[in-house]
């Protein structure tokens, strides 16, 4: 593909709506998918299923004033809500949906995404360092351990993949895994790897997702029933407005990941007309789990957090990687 | 976990839990001096909601005051009121006819039920779990609804009169309490296998905040804060009142002396409270449900008496001093989560501000019933 | 039984006193006929009475002066005792102020004390058992909101319930909001 102006333009806007849209519409899936799991209604007053709840909620938070707290740090006050939207966005530009729907494919598209996402936690830092509050800055700090803590077992659980694949290109490593269930990297007894410790990889890092996301149960960033909001205590209007955008966003993205890393992409579970409708299959499927897991689960601690991580996620992804490596010497 | 850490008093900060804190479910303050997210010390300031229900009670007549006791703890109205009215019968020499007394115990525990399942799901909001709040609120509906077409009213009842009731049962009612025992036992076993098993939950509440029974005792605890600490205290057994010697139910102990020993005790009273009703369902004697004759103005003889419950909180007293005449002297109301909001300082020291806070909701906190 | 041991342990604090029979304390008369009698009622004297469980709801009553007051705490302490509360009572026509402090047992063996001291309205001080039980610390500093009766030695005096600048005691019978 040419890199022509109006190439990139179409990318940007494209990833910019694709992650607009899902931050908006996964709002409304998750009060609703809440709502199902309570036994209650949720949203259903404003068009069909509640559909216009979105855009009204976009128009209610647009429409309020963005109130900064006196003594607070004007300008990171105001970066911290960028920062967590705008990484997520970027994030979009190198994932391929399928063989041709891709913005821009880089042969360490892995790398760039990575990258994005360890900024997602200088918004944290930023919003809770800036606002001046002190429920605020002990969510910051719990965010930026969180985030040391669960980014190295990720990475880890991905060098475990990529060192099957031999490449970084986010596209390569689907197509080696084309073909049927049993030659994804979840499940790999075809593919070109035999290794049958991959359904705990995918595991892993399946938790260092929701960890990284923010997600229930490691929610701790915005532990409402002891730090109030956490880092976006202070955050109203659209300030506030981003940090849930982006919130999904990032959900999006990591569930893209893993679909990319371990469930085979764009490609059939059965070996049958791969294409994209199978990519945003899975893509919905990870973030329904997503939901049930955030209403179904209370909160660890973040002790149990940090326990989590340093004592078990990360000495099994370890071996993993070096049970993974003597695999490919051998064979 | 909770390894011992190096308090360093020069580097604290102090964070301010309230008044409006979604944790402490009212308007109740906690001034905590923090290093990190451990606590070095907490004092809690109480009295936000502060109504004196004493004077009140010392300015109007005995039956104006009914409806006070409900104010109190919105959540478990019945049986403060039954401590009321059960203290001025006593001191006055009412009797109550048999078929009251167990339409009040039979009130009393639905509402004890209806206490705890609120309880329990705003416990387990305070640990992060959302859903089960809406599930207790559900199965606390049905109890709502049975106690509004006989009460009146759906929290702050006004149902006891000295000397019996204000409205008799019906066929409807003991239909619909049928009902509601098997339903919600079949609710405890999905509560079981939601909450009680899940990981996370227990690993929350697993040795966190021990309270020890000497502790209990130098504060006063009652109620589950006692039982979680191995104490087999429970009013209706240790000083028998009204009908409760005739039924034939536990009192759930635990001797873990954590936050979870606590949720158990109250979990395991539900089914105990289910028992109650049903008994009491089934032996309910017929006959009227105010007795014949009756002063017709309420005037104890001078004295001072006392009359404790258990209430859904713990051991409520009404200590009520008269002077012969138409007011009471002096009324003083014993709150029990007054005796168990005051451990809390003492024990959260050292713990870190997530614990503390799980600790906070284990106690079943009604601020109106502290403030009074 | 647990109410005659505790009986016998606090009458040792009256050496001289006889112990004197149930029901028949002249500040609180229970009978219709006594009432008349008690218009103008004889200060009860310090002592320990066994009342009527099925009337009063308590086993014990123990009235002490301010001086014995925490040798008697400690010997309900001792016992295995909990507190239950502490409030006030205002006798304004005897110009006294009543501490009552209720204590009972987590056992099967029941017993209610209930010991109270008298103070004088004008200077009311009673010293502060908050050293014995930990737990009084917010009972006397409700009683100190309500009646203004100084606990001495409290380590933290200040309005619990009422306002921080609180300067009157809604309980107490002369008080007009």
């Amino acid at each position: 593909m040419r890199l022509t102006l109006i190439n990139v333009v179409i990318a940007v806007v494209a990833a910019i709506a694709f992650a607009a849209l899902n931050a908006a519409y996964l709002v409304w899936a998750e009060r609703r998918g809440a709502a199902r799991i309570q036994r209650r209604p949720g949203p259903n007053i404003n068009g069909p299923f509640g559909l216009l709840q979105p855009p009204l909620d976009g128009i209610k938070l647009m429409a309020k004033q963005l109130t900064i707290p006196g003594g607070a740090d004007k300008a990171m006050f105001i970066a911290a809500p960028i920062l967590a939207m705008f990484p997520a966005i970027m994030s979009f530009v190198t994932i391929p949906f399928s063989d041709t729907i891709v913005a821009k494919n880089m042969n360490v598209g892995i790398l760039m995404i990575f990258a994005f996402a360890s900024m997602g936690g200088m918004s944290l830092v930023f919003a809770g360092w800036s606002s001046r509050n002190k429920y605020a800055m002990m969510s910051s700090v719990r965010a930026v351990s969180q985030a040391v803590a669960y980014e190295i077992p990720m990475l880890i659980t991905t060098i475990t993949v990529v060192m099957i694949t031999g490449s970084m290109d986010l596209m390569e490593i689907v197509r080696q895994q084309s073909g049927s269930i049993l030659h994804w990297n979840i499940f790999p007894v075809l593919g070109n790897s035999h290794n049958l410790l991959m359904p705990f990889s995918f595991l892993i890092f399946f938790t260092c997702t929701l960890a990284e996301t923010n997600r229930a149960p490691f929610d701790l960033g915005e532990a409402e029933s002891e730090l109030v909001a956490g880092f976006h205590t202070e955050y109203g209007s659209m300030g506030f407005g981003l940090f849930f955008m982006g919130e999904y966003a990032n959900i999006v993205v990591g569930s893209c990941l893993t679909t990319i890393l371990f469930l085979g992409g764009w490609n059939c579970p059965f070996g049958l007309f791969p294409g994209v409708w199978w990519f945003i299959l899975k893509l919905y499927l990870l973030i329904g789990t997503f939901i049930w897991i955030r209403w179904t689960f209370p909160r660890t601690t973040i002790y149990g957090l940090l326990n989590l991580s340093w004592k078990i996620l990360i000495p099994l992804s370890l071996f993993n990687l070096l049970f993974t490596a003597g695999l490919l010497k051998v064979f | 976990m909770n390894a011992p850490i190096l308090l360093q008093p020069d580097e604290t900060f102090i964070l301010n839990v309230g008044p409006q804190h979604p944790a402490t479910h009212g308007v109740l303050r906690v001034k905590m001096e923090m290093s990190g997210e451990y606590i070095v010390n907490a004092e809690t300031v109480i009295g936000y909601i502060h109504r004196m229900h004493e004077k009140m009670g010392e300015l109007k007549t005995y039956p104006q005051f009914l409806m006070n006791l409900s104010r109190m703890d919105y959540l478990g109205a019945l049986g403060y009121s039954h401590c009321h009215v059960l203290v001025v019968e006593k001191a006055s020499g009412i009797v109550v006819p048999e078929r009251a007394e167990y339409i009040r115990a039979i009130m009393v525990e639905l509402n004890r039920i209806a206490s705890h399942l609120f309880w329990f799901g705003a416990f387990v909001m305070d640990l992060g779990g959302f859903s089960p709040l809406m599930y207790a609120l559900q199965d606390r509906e049905h109890i709502l609804d049975m106690l509004e077409a006989v009460t009146g009213s759906r929290l702050t009842y006004c149902y006891f009169r000295f000397g019996g009731l204000y409205n008799d049962i019906d066929d409807d009612f003991i239909a619909a309490a049928r009902r509601f025992i098997p339903r919600m036992r079949k609710s405890l076993k999905k509560y079981k296998a939601l909450v009680t098993g899940n990981i996370i939950f227990r690993k929350r509440l697993e040795g966190i905040a021990p309270l020890t029974p000497e502790m209990c005792r130098k504060y006063g605890a009652s109620s589950a804060v006692a039982r979680g600490s191995g104490i087999n205290f429970d009013v209706r057994r240790n000083e028998p009142y009204s009908v409760y010697p005739e039924f034939d139910f536990d009192i759930p102990v635990y001797h873990e002396c954590d936050s979870l020993a606590r949720y158990m005790v109250r979990m395991d009273e539900i089914e105990q409270s289910l028992r109650i009703v049903e008994q009491g369902l089934d032996k309910l004697p017929g006959g009227p449900i105010m007795p014949d004759k009756k002063p017709k103005i309420i005037k104890p003889p001078a004295g001072d008496y006392y009359q404790a419950v258990e209430t859904a909180r713990g051991s409520f007293g009404v200590r009520l001093v008269s002077d012969g005449g138409k007011n009471p002297y002096r009324l003083k109301l014993r709150s029990p989560t007054y005796s168990n909001m005051h451990l809390f300082d003492e024990a959260c020291r050292g713990m870190m501000i997530m614990d503390a806070l799980a600790f906070m909701g284990s106690l079943d906190l009604v601020i109106p019933e502290i403030d009074r | 039984m647990i109410c005659d041991k505790t009986k016998q342990a606090l009458q040792s604090l009256f050496p001289k006193a006889t112990p004197e029979p149930a029901e028949s304390s002249p500040a609180i008369p229970s009978s219709e006929a006594q009432e008349k009698k008690a218009k103008a009622p004889a200060p009860r004297q310090d002592g320990v009475v066994e009342r009527d469980y099925a009337v009063h709801g308590y086993h014990l009553d123990a009235q002490v002066s301010p001086d014995q007051l925490l040798e008697a705490v400690s010997i309900l302490d001792e016992a295995a005792f909990f507190i239950e509360s502490i409030t006030g009572v205002d006798w304004i026509k005897e110009n006294q102020l009543e501490v009552v402090y209720d204590f009972s047992r987590y056992d099967f063996d029941t017993c209610r004390v209930v010991i109270r001291t008298r103070l004088d309205r004008n200077n009311p001080v009673v010293p502060t058992i908050t050293g014995i039980y930990a737990g009084a610390n917010w009972h006397e500093r409700e009683t100190h909101d309500f009646f203004g009766i100084k606990f001495e030695g409290h380590p933290h005096l200040i309005p619990l319930l009422l306002p921080e600048d609180a300067d009157f005691h809604p309980l107490l019978k002369d008080f007009k909001a």
